[in-house]
């Protein structure tokens, strides 16, 4: 019992201590570089919590990296490491858009459904190839799913400019096709802030009831921890593996269909693979895999994104300095071992002075 | 265009692209030979890009000609620094390999880019100072028929790559150092028995991977991009990690991939110019290089065995 408990605490403590070791490192490069942190950490933060509109838009970027943060967890739970989240945004982002554009007439409820669900197919196909190669011919999901990320970008900057529309940007979609909730837009002094904020508290509450009540989800779990013996006790590894891609896929989509109906209303070509699909990795991993954890770690990065727009003019810091921080709180996440080992130590020497007492 | 210049023209363009590839392949197979499996080489390359092109620009005026060849070093140095970090989490800190390698990829281009800032003002560099270009290799070039095909006018680096691969193959199958590498990522125990030191083998393993592949990135600098931004490395290190697992984790196989990779990404710059394949649509030709990746490990993977203990923390015994 008493390690069970010591775990619950750990559970929390490593995410807390990653994140303060994650802004001291930050602190201390931009020290490095002549920069004043006090004075960059300052602008980020003031710069959204003084807002309505920046924290609205902070809650919209924490909408679209919970999906994201979502999608990988799962795969991750089911032992598969999806680096795709980013390809598998693309492609629902694309594929909302599509239907959007060609069916502006249909009724608000209906065309968002279809368009959403599109997106949520186009996502799980996507993933689904990297599972489906992963339990037939035991290729690596990480390599696939990364040149499948590619892939999507080509693919995707192709259609925009030959399918979608004639130059680098698509129209903007239909009134009945976008997530913008009147109230909440006027609340937030008209930030992109939208009705995917619901549904992402909604999946992150099935996520947990799928995972924790579930049978499907306690077999995507018991595989992921041990899939000799699952196997053994009759479940299918293969199944598992498809299943947990199909849903981490689907989930990145719907990330993917927010962004297109409700951040942007459009799609345009991308230079480069959409970063919060990569953010969503990390949001996972600080999470610890926990649907709750992931709804708070990605809005910690939301407002760590949006806030970092404020750094170049208020500080001077470059605003990639968001990043580093991200990054390095990722690391001390993955390097938990010494933050166990510190708690520790600190604990064994508590121990030793009441000993003494 | 006859037949010579247009098989001079594949043949420059492949291994011009696959230079890059070589060396961050070779990297890789050191890495994981030693066990530690090294997704970061993506951000070790981006790392590597970044310091070449500052070396460069910062130096072209004082080294002349030399510049690029010095940046390559410059690129290979920030790059073992680059992958100490990797090679601290995985090896000291236990990460998950997967985990410490995608902190590599997300830092690398956040503190590049920050640096860039930092020193120019703007997210790119701009024009290096001195490019690789083409050379002529040396006495070879001039053999009849082959020397204007293979030999001229072609990618010097890339067959340096060729000689380090050839370097590489000798340190790891035939030498003392090469043999207890690969015992570390078969069975560290019972090496570390034998007397090795497996920590010492491993760090050895990531640091060759982060020399190597900083000095891919040097090279998708200064003789591809000719600047550093955000965009330079694409892709490029997972690539080299697909050619490393196609060459079944033997720097000659790594190095025949990485050529044949080479070939494919140079397609869609040269495709116009070959008949049959001007006629496929460029799309195809952009996303060849993904698609023939995945085919590729689909269609290898069975036959391609990677060390037995990769990717797992070994725990040093009392």
């Amino acid at each position: 019992m008493l390690t069970t408990n010591q775990d619950r605490v750990n559970a929390l403590l490593i995410p807390i201590f990653s994140i303060l070791l994650g802004f001291i490192f930050g602190a201390v490069l931009m020290l490095f570089f002549g920069y004043n942190p006090i004075l960059a950490y300052q602008a980020m933060l003031m710069g959204v919590f003084n807002s309505p509109y920046f924290m609205g838009e902070a809650l919209r970027q924490a909408t679209v990296l919970t999906f994201a943060g979502l999608g990988f967890a799962i795969a991750f739970k089911a032992g598969f490491f999806n680096i795709g989240v980013a390809g598998q945004l693309l492609a629902g982002w694309v594929a909302a858009i599509w239907v959007a554009l060609s069916l502006p007439d249909l009724p608000r409820v209906l065309l968002l459904t279809l368009s959403i669900g599109a997106a949520v197919i186009a996502g799980a196909i996507w993933a689904g190839i990297a599972g489906a190669l992963r339990a037939y011919f035991g290729t690596s999901e990480v390599i696939v799913t990364i040149m499948l990320n590619y892939t999507a970008l080509h693919l995707t900057n192709y259609i925009i400019r030959n399918v979608l529309a004639t130059g680098n940007t698509t129209e903007r979609v239909g009134e009945n096709a976008s997530l913008r909730v009147e109230w909440l837009a006027q609340l937030t002094q008209n930030s992109r802030v939208n009705m995917g904020l619901f549904m992402a508290i909604i999946v992150v509450i099935l996520y947990w009831v799928f995972m924790t009540q579930m049978t499907a989800g306690f077999e995507v779990r018991a595989v992921g921890l041990n899939p000799d013996a699952s196997t053994y006790a009759g479940m299918s590894a293969k199944r598992n593996i498809i299943l947990s891609m199909l849903i981490s896929g689907g989930l990145a989509g719907m990330g993917g269909a927010i962004h297109g109906l409700g951040t942007f209303g459009n799609i345009f070509t991308q230079s480069g693979l959409p970063s919060v699909g990569f953010n969503g990795i990390a949001v996972a991993l600080l999470g610890l895999g926990n649907p709750i954890g992931i709804f708070f770690s990605s809005i910690l990065f939301g407002v760590l994104d949006v806030g970092a727009g404020f750094m170049p003019n208020r500080a001077g810091v470059p605003d990639e300095m968001a990043d580093i921080v991200i990054a390095a709180i990722i690391f001390f996440v993955g390097a938990n071992y010494i933050i166990r080992l510190l708690l520790n130590k600190i604990k064994l020497n508590k121990t030793v002075e009441e000993g003494g007492e | 265009m006859s037949i010579t210049s247009l098989l001079q023209l594949i043949v420059s363009s492949s291994l011009i692209y696959a230079a890059p590839l070589i060396f961050t392949a070779i990297g890789g197979t050191f890495s994981e030979r030693s066990g530690v499996v090294n997704i970061g080489l993506e951000g070790i390359m981006v790392m590597g890009a970044f310091s070449a092109a500052i070396f460069n620009l910062t130096f072209y005026s004082t080294f002349g000609n030399m510049t690029p060849w010095l940046g390559l070093l410059a690129g290979g140095f920030i790059g073992i620094l680059f992958s100490l970090i990797h090679a601290v989490a995985t090896i000291h800190f236990r990460a998950d390999h997967i985990v410490s390698g995608t902190v590599i990829n997300l830092a690398a281009p956040a503190i590049a880019v920050f640096l860039t800032r930092a020193i120019y003002g703007a997210a790119q560099t701009g024009p290096l100072g001195r490019s690789f270009g083409r050379s002529n290799i040396f006495l070879l070039h001039r053999i009849p028929v082959i020397g204007p095909i293979f030999f001229r006018n072609t990618s010097g680096p890339a067959y340096l790559g060729i000689l380090v691969a050839i370097i590489a193959w000798v340190i790891m199958f035939k030498t003392r150092f090469g043999l207890r590498l690969r015992s570390v990522g078969e069975n560290p125990h019972a090496a570390e028995t034998l007397g090795i030191n497996v920590y010492l083998m491993k760090y050895a393993g990531v640091m060759i991977s982060g020399f190597l592949g900083g000095i891919g990135g040097a090279i998708q600098a200064q003789a591809i991009a000719n600047e550093f931004g955000i965009l330079t490395i694409a892709g490029q290190g997972f690539i080299s990690l697909a050619a490393m697992i196609f060459g079944k984790w033997n720097p000659l196989g790594a190095m025949g991939a990485a050529i044949f990779f080479g070939f494919a990404q140079s397609l869609a710059r040269i495709g116009n110019y070959i008949p049959i394949i001007q006629d496929i649509p460029g799309i195809w030709l952009q996303i060849l290089p993904y698609l023939l990746t995945i085919i590729i490990l689909v269609s290898v993977v069975g036959r391609s065995v990677a060390p037995k203990e990769i990717g797992k923390t070994f725990i040093k015994s009392k």
